[in-house]
């Protein structure tokens, strides 16, 4: 029966995980296009000649040339360093805002699931009324006390997206509780921390990583969103979002500002939903072979 | 039967729940005492409040009215070390060995987790060790200490859940209907495991269960329960040649008889089954009742009727 089983060598899950996710051709594409982002924004600027703020006045506005692959902006920035660097501060802020947002949506989703009664009563109307308040407008409110800069950005795009973290996952948490073995568990005297975090979470945790992943996207959406309106990144930062809002007022003469920032952000919010889409099938215990 | 050997002492233990439309009255007025190295076996429908009785007298549950004593001791509201004391004398194995194991801890770091728990061993080493005899024990293979749940069989992964009840050296088990999701062949397995087990440790267990051909093999005691109340409770020879309530008397005219020419007769009940939710005083068995009368509506009393035979029928001495 399954006397094979001390000889089969076992792969490590995520190991088995990842290979599973690329199966599909929609998330090797968005590998692929995240892969090379990423590789563009972190090692781009070793061969870059140019700062992402060294200012040239004698060639502003420039369109793509040899020089300047993707341009120069209103200052004669080079716009290719400038993307390069601005991708890091995108794509760092998407990703720690909305790993920040699921880690508190974790703790929050799976004190409320697992005690019950007043507790969760207590924590589930935070929420609602939480929920009830634009994301957006959240954003704004923190990053208008906090202040402008990267921490208190991500503080910002973390806020917004906690409320529906902690719903998944206090919905899994309840599934997964009224099984046998975390009764088990409490015949056995396990702590409570450990049966909420060792035994309940790993059975609740796959939705949640689909949710962050495919956050990630949006919250870079909401970035570019805070720093097109001045609250996020402060100039002369280079960020995605910033790039979009100091090129508005060139957008009907040097549409150039516009496309390449925004070219980028679409890009990489695509490749991110691309992988959010296969990591959702792969961990989908249905659609596995 | 002397006082000494009595481990687990019941009285008049209630327990209800409250749902929107009134109180579940699961388990009402249950009283009844186990002995070491005894098992009671504890039969009815379901939904008859088995399952709740074991869960509330291990502390998975607590108790809304009446006393448990363990070993003398009252342990009926206790709370923090006390309890966790007291849990570790008192494991459960579920009915559903799918889903009463963490799909996502090995088989060995699920036996080796109780022992963890109870800080009894320093050294990693040696919880091992403990582990591995354990496993020895209910007869789990060397090879497969390592696989997920999911890699073994029912009857495998219900072994799994005993070494893990009797990984604490527990004096008390109790048995949810350990064997209803398994195949028959393995069924008796896993009875005689539990039965060697029993000689070995002095265990005493609690079986809940339907199956009465299970439990006329493992008991020493029954217990039968009807709507959360007991309604017969005798040694298992005494019950199965002296059945006196109805209520039994129809149970057991359920079990298929093996021999065709001298077909038992069944005795079919009428009637639905009267609701838990806040229920009338009197018999609940009544409503299904062919012998009843209007004094079995009356709050009905335990008549001891021969040594340590218990019935709860007022009637019980004219219909028999």
């Amino acid at each position: 029966m399954s006397s094979e089983n001390k000889n089969i060598k076992r792969q490590p899950e995520w190991i088995a995980l990842c290979r599973r996710v690329v199966k599909s051709g929609g998330a090797k594409l968005g590998a692929i296009i995240f892969a090379i982002i990423l590789l563009f924004c972190i090692f781009g600027p070793l061969f870059s000649s140019y700062g992402p703020n060294d200012i040239d006045l004698m060639s502003m506005y420039g369109g793509p040339t040899l020089k300047h692959p993707f341009g120069t902006d209103a200052l004669g920035r080079d716009m290719m360093a400038r993307l390069m660097y601005g991708g890091r501060y995108s794509i760092l802020l998407g990703i720690m805002a909305s790993f920040c947002s699921a880690f508190i949506g974790i703790v929050l989703g799976s004190i409320a699931g697992y005690f019950g009664g007043h507790t969760e009563t207590i924590i589930m109307r935070i929420m609602d009324i939480w929920s009830s308040l634009p994301g957006m407008l959240l954003c704004i409110l923190v990053s208008a006390v906090m202040g402008s800069g990267f921490l208190s950005t991500v503080l910002a795009l973390t806020v917004g997206s906690i409320p529906g973290g902690t719903r998944m996952i206090r919905g899994q948490v309840l599934q997964e509780r009224s099984k046998e073995y975390v009764e088990a568990a409490e015949a056995f005297n396990c702590p409570k921390y450990s049966i909420m975090f060792r035994h309940l979470l790993p059975n609740c945790i796959q939705p949640m990583i689909v949710m962050a992943t495919m956050s990630i996207g949006s919250v870079m959406i909401q970035a570019a969103s805070l720093s097109y309106i001045g609250l996020g990144v402060q100039p002369p930062t280079p960020e995605w979002g910033a790039m979009l809002a100091d090129g508005r007022s060139y957008i009907r003469t040097y549409p150039h500002l516009l496309l390449v920032p925004g070219l980028a952000i679409a890009a990489t919010v695509l490749a991110i939903n691309l992988l959010g889409d296969g990591l959702r099938s792969a961990l989908d215990p249905k659609l596995r072979d | 039967m002397s006082e000494a050997k009595t481990l687990i002492e019941v009285q008049h233990l209630k327990k209800y729940f409250k749902v929107p439309s009134g109180m579940n009255h699961a388990v009402d007025d249950v009283s009844f005492t186990i002995n070491r190295g005894e098992t009671l076996g504890v039969v009815g429908e379901s939904g008859c409040g088995k399952s709740t009785l074991g869960r509330t007298l291990i502390h998975l549950q607590e108790p809304t009215d009446g006393k448990i004593f363990l070993d003398g001791e009252d342990v009926t509201n206790i709370s923090g070390e006390k309890l966790k004391m007291v849990r570790e004398k008192e494991q459960i194995i579920f009915q559903d060995p799918y889903s009463s194991l963490n799909p996502r801890i090995k088989i060995e770091s699920a036996v080796m987790e109780p022992l963890k728990c109870s800080h009894r061993f320093k050294d990693k080493n040696q919880m091992k060790e403990e582990a591995g005899k354990l496993m020895e024990l209910v007869g789990i293979d060397e090879r497969l200490r390592q696989s997920y749940p999911h890699e073994l069989d029912g009857g495998r992964r219900q072994r799994v859940c005993i070494a893990r009840a009797l990984a604490l050296n527990p004096d008390f088990i109790v048995c949810d209907e350990p064997v209803s999701a398994l195949d028959v062949s393995i069924q008796a397995a896993v009875l005689n495991l539990l039965m060697d087990l029993q000689d070995q440790r002095g265990l005493s267990y609690m079986f809940v269960t339907h199956d009465l051909s299970v439990v006329r093999h493992i008991s020493d005691h029954i217990c039968v329960m009807y709507l959360g109340q007991m309604v017969e409770k005798c040694e298992t020879k005494e019950l199965f040649a002296n059945h006196l309530h109805p209520y039994t008397k129809a149970l057991l005219s359920a079990i298929p008889s093996t021999n065709v020419h001298a077909p038992i007769k069944r005795i079919q009940l009428k009637g639905e089954i009267t609701s838990p939710i806040n229920p009338k005083p009197g018999c609940r068995f009544a409503a299904r009742c062919p012998y009843a009368t209007e004094a079995c509506h009356q709050p009905q009393e335990l008549i001891e009727i021969s040594k340590n035979h218990f019935v709860s029928c007022c009637r019980v001495r004219e219909i028999n």
